[in-house]
């Protein structure tokens, strides 16, 4: 595992936020009706941030969930990468709601396919729109994200690690390589 | 840390942090049950099969309530309407279903270390449901996280056992798994119902039930059997409720917030008052409760570990190291 760049730093991390809050809010027209989803573990780090931005832009608070995916993913061996299945937590009712689905990385898009399936779960959103700290290509399905903080041209020998202050201590976001 | 066993046959063998990888599972999963919708995809086209040799009614419902919930399919074989009855050997019944291409077999059995001689021969996974005097994990893994969810903790925790503690396999498992976790273990019970060597656990024995209350943080109040004493049944009851049984008397000397558990189904009257089941200091429905969430955790870890074994370095074996090295005990 060799570092090869740095893409992302604290201040870039940052400045990425909050646009995509901005560009929520304007595609939403407003926050009514409005609520984000952060895709565990660091998805849900990167909502509550954007909820604060946008708390700060509108002057409101915004619902915010965290969503587990393990119990969806679609191969069970696979799975047991994770450590550890952790809590759903969606405490308010998702029916009729723009839901804006957080993660930190799009890639082969199959987190993002379980998550979907996930929320049909709970209900039925009247839309449901994708943010990304980073999208790096490779898609395995049908997924795009609404909202990314950069598009990052990667090949599969690498690996995009997003570091953030409340899991890592420090927010960047680097390009390993492999091997 | 990771769970790596295809089975779980009892609490003896399984390490602090595996203990503890099976309750933290559990918390998660029981966010599933209280959802509109309860039901996740994390088994689905996995077979489950509810293997009984003895009656049992709760156990297997919340197994299959569970497995239901992960999306596995499920099927009941109650012995006493199967080949068993025409002279089936265990092994043969397990090789069976292996055959049928079910992934886990949930069983109960009379004898104890029936499930540990099953899972040598298959290669899918077994999960122990209760054999004979010897464990019934799952029981005491909900036990133990109906503790850590209403008192917030487990080690340094004071824990009653009351009843038939020889006879009991709750009472082995909640012993092994409650001592490994930190907490101190005291058992009450009439010197016949007793085990010899029991210290040896590492618990405290008493005969006394004010004294297994006094101190006590919990007291799991075990099923006492006296149904199979016939005609002798209701004298020894009345002996056992006076000398023995839960009242809201004793508990009024016992810790203000002492929980009371209970296995179920409850003899009301005989391990405790009606007062002190339905009371405040009761868990005994939240244990119900929980033991879907436990079951559900146990189920997925051993499915997900046995999926990864058959995936790989013992793949050809069937996912069985045993087998691997040709045991054929």
């Amino acid at each position: 595992m060799r570092e090869k760049a740095r893409i992302l730093d604290k201040d870039a991390i940052a400045r990425a936020i909050i646009r995509i809050a901005h560009e929520i809010v304007e595609r939403n027209k407003g926050i009514d009706n409005l609520c984000l989803v952060g895709i565990r573990n660091r998805g849900v780090y990167l909502a509550q941030r954007l909820a604060d931005c946008i708390k700060n832009i509108e002057g409101q608070d915004v619902l915010t969930g965290a969503l587990d995916i393990t119990l969806y993913r679609d191969d069970l061996a696979l799975a047991s990468g994770q450590p550890l299945v952790r809590k759903t937590e969606i405490e308010f009712d998702i029916n009729a709601k723009n839901l804006v689905l957080v993660d930190d990385v799009l890639y082969t898009g199959r987190t993002v396919r379980a998550a979907l399936d996930a929320l049909v779960d709970f209900g039925r959103p009247k839309s449901i729109q994708l943010a990304v700290l980073v999208d790096r290509g490779h898609r395995e399905l049908p997924v795009r994200a609404d909202y990314a903080g950069k598009n990052i041209p990667t090949s599969k020998d690498e690996t995009v690690e997003v570091r953030l202050e409340e899991t890592e201590g420090r927010d960047e976001v680097v390009i390993v390589e492999k091997g | 840390m990771n769970w790596a066993r295809k089975d779980l046959l009892g609490l003896e063998e399984l390490s602090k942090e595996e203990l503890g990888l099976i309750l933290a599972t559990a918390e998660s999963f029981k966010e599933v049950s209280t959802r509109e919708i309860k039901k996740v995809p994390a088994l689905r086209g996995k077979t489950v099969v509810n293997l009984f040799y003895e009656p049992s009614t709760r156990t297997r419902v919340s197994f299959e309530v569970a497995a239901k919930r992960l999306s596995a399919d499920v099927i009941n074989i109650a012995t006493e309407t199967s080949s068993v009855k025409k002279g089936e050997t265990l092994i043969d019944t397990g090789r069976n279903i292996e055959a049928l291409k079910a992934d886990i077999i949930v069983m109960r059995h009379n004898f104890s270390g029936a499930a540990v001689m099953l899972s040598r021969h298959v290669g899918l996974s077994v999960v122990n449901a209760g054999d004979g005097w010897h464990e019934h994990p799952t029981q005491a893994l909900l036990d133990i996280f109906t503790l850590k969810e209403k008192l917030g903790r487990v080690e340094g925790l004071n824990v009653s056992i009351v009843g038939d503690i020889a006879h009991s396999r709750v009472a082995r498992s909640n012993i092994w798994g409650l001592t490994k976790l930190g907490a101190r273990v005291t058992v009450c019970a009439p010197k016949l119902l007793i085990p010899p060597a029991i210290e040896e656990m590492g618990v405290n024995v008493t005969q006394d039930i004010d004294e297994a209350l006094k101190n006590a943080d919990a007291v799991n109040v075990l099923r006492m059997q006296f149904e199979r004493d016939g005609e002798t049944a209701f004298p020894k009851q009345l002996e056992y409720f006076k000398e023995f049984g839960i009242t809201m008397e004793r508990l009024k000397k016992a810790k203000k917030d002492i929980i009371v558990m209970h296995p179920g189904p409850i003899n009301r009257g005989i391990e405790m008052s009606s007062a002190v089941a339905d009371g405040a200091h009761s868990v005994i429905l939240e244990q119900v409760t929980n033991g879907i969430a436990v079951r559900m955790a146990v189920l997925f870890l051993v499915a997900q570990a046995n999926e990864k074994i058959k995936n790989g370095p013992f793949a050809s074996a069937q996912g069985h190291p045993e087998r691997q090295k040709g045991f054929e005990g």
